[in-house]
């Protein structure tokens, strides 16, 4: 297998230290080169790993630095090194939601997700989500319709229905069914969930009557 | 999951560079929604893992003289928020929505969709494309209620993809590019029934990218899909029909009509397509096709209930075809 020797100094990931990249180099056998001077013969792709990258990610408006293999998936970086276990691995195979997050203000699964890849663009997990000492309105409105039993699956529903309202603030039945299509929850709460996806519209339009 | 190497290249012509000759050396990621399960399940266990959703001309849905031009990494989210997917393939369109889960919808691609591996328990368990333990089918004397009806063995698996149908009755082409050049070939050519484990079940050679998917013009015919579910949320449906029909008038010219997750590949139900030429589609000649159409179907032990669910997809999406507009 053709293996890079000369990365690009520029397509290397933000915080690139000397020491980690060095690192990672030798875990990974002596593959990648120096960083390349410009102006130099065309320089092959940067290849990363399969020792520890560092890489940094927007979690919750605030930009963190870790070294992560790339096999990391996001979800083991935000649960193992970030210690936010508001997302839940369940399936870990992209089936069951529990690990739902908003990634580029889309819901998406955390465990399909690489660490490495989730880089430059914002991260939203369930623990960013309350303002000002408040639960946000899904989060309250699941309190309220009591839309939860073990709640193992509720902060994947939270955020999956968080993102579903951003884009549909007036939502009927219906589309809340199908728009929480992506997430199971074992007890059966779907009916309670489903209510507490409209109040929380109801809330987030500012209490107007959902029709 | 194995470590693996990982690139994220920026053109096309550096992510070329980085495949590998022989399958197994290296994947290509684009959503992720099936590559990260399969490396999970040590199913894949590649050296290295190119990244090609940097590569901005594998994106974008654009109109151009000889059809609709798809992107490899266009979400399916992407493909569903398209007004002329929408207006003009509607076939295209309810197979992508047919995707339940939003999550997989922001995520998974076009591309991707094509070249997911089968959902197949055994293989997904290791056992190979063809499932067999010394010898002999895993699937014929196992459990099978989700396997194929036609074009079984030695592969019983059902090819899972959600557009392919639609795509194969549409005449749609994918691009495959690779080091050495570009070559297109049609959505029907890319499937293939295994008939080693050795082999693959889509024409991609390792060395090669999905690059684009060229869907001819909707002009004149009209176009629907049809899928029976066993649930509403995110899973696999149990039997779809994807059907296109050239019309002169009220009467068909010609017809494609392809069923999805009835055999390893999306099956073209030729006798259907020969007994809707010239007729106008009424219940009756959508019913009469739905017959022609499993006529050759070879159930396995549990999956005979999908013949009847296949008979009825073909019947429904021909009179929801009939309805559209052509």
């Amino acid at each position: 297998m053709k293996r890079s020797k000369d990365p690009e100094s520029q397509a290397q990931p933000k915080g690139l230290s000397r020491r980690g990249f060095i690192r990672g180099v030798g875990l990974s056998g002596g593959a990648v080169g120096l960083l390349h001077p410009e102006g130099e013969a065309a320089p092959a792709p940067a290849v990363l790993g399969p020792g520890p990258v560092p890489i940094t990610l927007l979690v919750n408006g605030k930009p963190h630095k870790l070294e992560v293999e790339p096999r990391v998936t996001l979800l083991d970086a935000l649960r193992d090194r970030l210690d936010l276990t508001g997302a839940k691995r369940v399936c870990d195979r992209g089936t069951c939601g529990a690990c739902t997050v908003i990634l580029g203000g889309k819901a998406v699964y955390a465990c399909s997700v690489l660490a490495i890849d989730a880089q430059g663009k914002p991260i939203q997990t369930v623990e960013g989500i309350n303002a000002g000492g408040r639960l946000h309105p899904v989060a309250s409105a699941f309190v309220n319709q009591d839309a939860l039993q073990c709640g193992f699956c509720t902060p994947g529903f939270v955020m999956a229905a968080k993102a579903f309202l951003d884009r549909n603030p007036n939502p009927t039945l219906e589309q809340v069914r199908k728009g929480l299509g992506g997430n199971l929850c074992r007890c059966g709460t779907y009916v309670g969930i489903r209510q507490a996806v409209l109040e929380a519209a109801k809330q987030m339009r500012g209490g107007a009557r959902n029709v | 999951m194995q470590a693996f190497e990982y690139a994220s290249p920026t053109t096309l012509k550096e992510a070329l560079s980085l495949l590998g000759e022989r399958w197994g050396e290296v994947d290509v990621l684009a959503g992720g929604t099936d590559l990260l399960s399969l490396m999970k399940d040590y199913v894949h266990t590649p050296k290295r893992v190119v990244n090609i959703k940097g590569i901005a001309e594998l994106g974008g849905i654009r109109r151009t003289p000889a059809g609709l031009r798809i992107g490899a990494t266009v979400t399916l989210d992407e493909l569903l928020a398209s007004p002329v997917v929408r207006t003009e393939y509607p076939s295209l369109w309810t197979a992508a929505d047919g995707v339940r889960s939003p999550q997989i919808r922001n995520m998974g691609t076009v591309g991707g969709d094509l070249c997911q591996r089968p959902r197949c328990w055994y293989f997904r368990l290791g056992y190979g494309l063809l499932a067999q333990k010394d010898g002999t089918s895993l699937v014929v004397n196992g459990e099978n209620k989700y396997h194929a009806i036609f074009g079984g063995g030695p592969a019983y698996f059902v090819s899972a993809s959600s557009l392919g149908p639609a795509l194969v009755a549409l005449g749609a082409k994918v691009r495959l590019a690779s080091a050495s050049g570009a070559r297109e070939l049609s959505v029907e050519e890319f499937f293939v029934i295994p008939k080693s484990d050795a082999e693959r079940e889509i024409a991609l050679r390792p060395n090669e990218i999905l690059t684009e998917i060229l869907v001819p013009p909707a002009t004149g015919v009209r176009n629907a899909t049809y899928e029976v579910r066993h649930k509403e949320a995110l899973d696999w449906p149990l039997a779809t029909a994807s059907v296109t029909l050239r019309m002169k008038g009220a009467t068909v010219e010609s017809a494609r009509v392809v069923m999805g997750h009835v055999a390893p590949i999306p099956w073209v139900a030729r006798e259907a397509e020969r007994l809707l030429a010239g007729k106008t589609i009424t219940e009756e000649v959508a019913e009469q096709a739905g017959k022609a159409a499993v006529a050759g179907a070879r159930p396995l032990s549990q999956n005979g209930y999908k013949v009847r669910l296949a008979q009825v997809a073909v019947k429904r999406a021909l009179l929801a075809a009939a309805r559209g507009k052509a």
